[in-house]
């Protein structure tokens, strides 16, 4: 039997306190596909990429990577998995105290045993590779603008070429050219590398050009799944709403209310 | 007894009549019935902060039990052991110094009053020695190390932990108690030890230089004495007693940083939390490991 789905979640419900977060999360994300995560600001984007990393334990629901069940799952055995993710934080989640060229190596020198010369010059390719280079190597995190280090947190997600990569808003806070390089990026690790991309963004642009597929998360569950191409036609209010950025709708949640007043 | 209810609104401490009617358990029934959601509310937060506190345990015992597993597992990140020795150790010698030198000097000058009488001498060159190696000295140290590196240590994993460093190792492949918590527990246990020797060294020659230079004494006779009165016991159980503290000071710093809660606030909090738990336990450790070591 071969495995259809990279990633597989059931029913996956999270709360904080009496905060309900994640309310029967269903979602397939198939092999080798370049999933984008749309929703609102508070609507569990972030809280849904931890559930699966098992960076956040969910409160019950099935999550299967690779067809082996994460919840619940031997420390161990989710160390092993992890060596499959990169993942690329909102906040960045630099290391602070490493310079920049370390960062990116980190994965590399600490997770796949590589010399640090080795790990370097690597690191730096990929420095380049997100538009900067040898110049900022030797640099602290703390010394490069915001869209820099978001950038650095690329890098370091995609160094060890993992085969599962989540980015948590990779364009936002970006120039629109720096975006668009981005984007493209996503888009070769996804076609060159074989690798399954997991994209939260709040930027349609970049949605429509880096999805295979579409899925649209409101107040914890998810309201629409398609191909990018049936986007402009889901014929679900949700999505119309939320793509053409209207303040009126069936989206009438208090976060929603900082798009009606915008 | 639904009678009784309107009087006992008014006058709830007050018998009447009726009470004595119904009976004076039925008056008591009423009474506690009116104060319910006070004893429910105090039940209440006796139960939660109970809950707390098991869980608190709960949570401590797993945490140090993982760290002693992640100790005694490969790989160790031999370096960074290194650089805590530095952080730990090293800097801390001055403030560790300065507090055994003074305090062997004050308790010369204050046992000298005491024993002006006696023997004066002989007595204040034990005094010495002896608090300084088995009390003082280990206690002192403790507390200075518990508020210059537990803090920094509960300040910079909080702070690692509200900025979503400690996910990003995971991610990385790098498990966040083997690389932050094992080297500087490792360090703490080894290099408090190490202080405490020095500080008795120093607390020693403090209690000699008021003796000798303050008080007149005779330097070879204070030195002779002191020799005499010092046992082995006196010393090992006082770096014992260091090793001890110096366990539970970066244990409370990394517990508390790794399980700090959110924002600036969390991180604060957390750095509080580790200085005064860990204060508060090497008080408690320090009696117990006194009771097995000298009754
Ligand atoms: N550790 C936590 N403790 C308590 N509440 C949390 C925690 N993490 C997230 N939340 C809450 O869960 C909700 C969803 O948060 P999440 O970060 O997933 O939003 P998001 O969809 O990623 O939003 P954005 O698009 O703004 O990043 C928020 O209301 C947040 O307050
Ligand atoms: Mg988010």
């Amino acid at each position: 039997m071969t495995i259809r789905n990279k990633i597989e979640m059931r029913n996956v419900f999270k709360s904080f306190g009496t905060k309900h977060v994640l309310q029967g999360i269903n979602l397939d994300i198939p092999v080798g596909s370049s999933m984008v995560i749309i929703g609102g600001s508070g609507t569990g984007k972030s809280v849904m990429l931890k559930c699966v990393l098992g960076l956040i334990q969910a409160d019950k629901g099935s999550i299967k990577v690779d067809g082996q069940e994460m919840i619940g799952s031997s420390t161990r055995a989710r160390e092993e998995m992890m060596k499959k993710f990169g993942m690329l934080f909102q906040g960045g989640a630099l290391f602070d105290s490493l310079p920049v060229w370390y960062n990116v190596a980190f994965g590399l020198i600490h997770g796949k045993d590589m010399g640090k010369k080795d790990a370097r010059i690597l690191a730096i390719e990929k420095l380049e590779s997100v538009g900067m280079g040898e110049a900022i190597a030797d640099l602290y995190p703390a010394e490069l603008s915001g869209g820099m280090q978001k950038r650095v947190a690329l890098a370091r997600a995609i160094a060890t070429n993992p085969e599962i990569i989540f980015f948590d808003e990779p364009t936002t806070g970006l120039d629109p050219i720096m975006a668009d390089v981005i984007n493209e990026l996503i888009g070769k690790c996804v076609k060159n590398l074989g690798a399954t991309a997991l994209t939260i963004t709040h930027d349609m642009a970049s949605a429509k050009k880096i999805a295979d597929h579409i899925a649209m998360i409101h107040e914890g569950k998810i309201v629409w799944t398609g191909p990018v191409e049936d986007l402009e036609k889901s014929g679900n209010p949700y999505v119309d709403q939320f793509i053409h950025g209207r303040a009126d709708g069936p989206i009438t949640d208090p976060q929603s209310n900082l798009l009606k007043s915008a | 007894m639904v009678l009784a209810i309107e009087p006992m609104k008014k006058y709830p401490w007050r018998l009447n009549n009726l009470h004595v009617k119904h009976g004076v358990m039925n008056a008591a029934v009423e009474l506690l019935r009116e104060k319910i959601p006070f004893v429910q509310s105090m039940c209440q937060a006796i139960g939660h902060s109970i809950i707390n506190v098991v869980q608190a345990l709960g949570s401590i015992t797993m945490f140090v039990l993982q760290t002693l597993r992640h100790c005694l597992t490969p790989p160790i990140f031999i370096k960074h052991v290194l650089r805590q020795f530095i952080d730990i150790g090293y800097y801390s010698l001055p403030v560790v110094g300065m507090t055994a030198l003074f305090t062997g000097m004050v308790l010369a000058l204050q046992s000298y009053t005491g024993f002006s009488r006696f023997n004066a001498e002989s007595a204040i060159a034990s005094v010495v020695a002896l608090s300084i190696t088995r009390e003082l000295s280990p206690v002192l140290a403790g507390l200075m190390v518990a508020g210059r590196v537990g803090a920094a240590i509960a300040a910079e994993i909080g702070t690692m932990r509200v900025t979503e460093q400690i996910d990003a190792l995971s991610t990385l492949s790098v498990n966040p108690t083997k690389y932050l918590v094992v080297p500087r527990v490792i360090a703490g246990t080894i290099m408090l030890p190490i202080l405490v020797l020095i500080g008795d060294i120093i607390g020693v020659y403090g209690g000699y230089i008021v003796s000798t230079h303050v008080l007149g004494f005779s330097s070879g006779s204070y030195l002779y004495q002191t020799w005499q009165v010092l046992e082995n016991m006196d010393i090992i159980s006082g770096l014992v007693k260091a090793a001890a503290f110096g366990f539970l000071v970066t244990l409370m710093g990394c517990y508390h940083g790794y399980n700090s809660g959110r924002g600036a606030q969390g991180v604060g909090r957390a750095t509080t939390n580790a200085v005064v738990t860990a204060s508060i336990l090497i008080l408690i450790f320090n009696y117990l490991l006194t009771q097995v070591f000298f009754s």
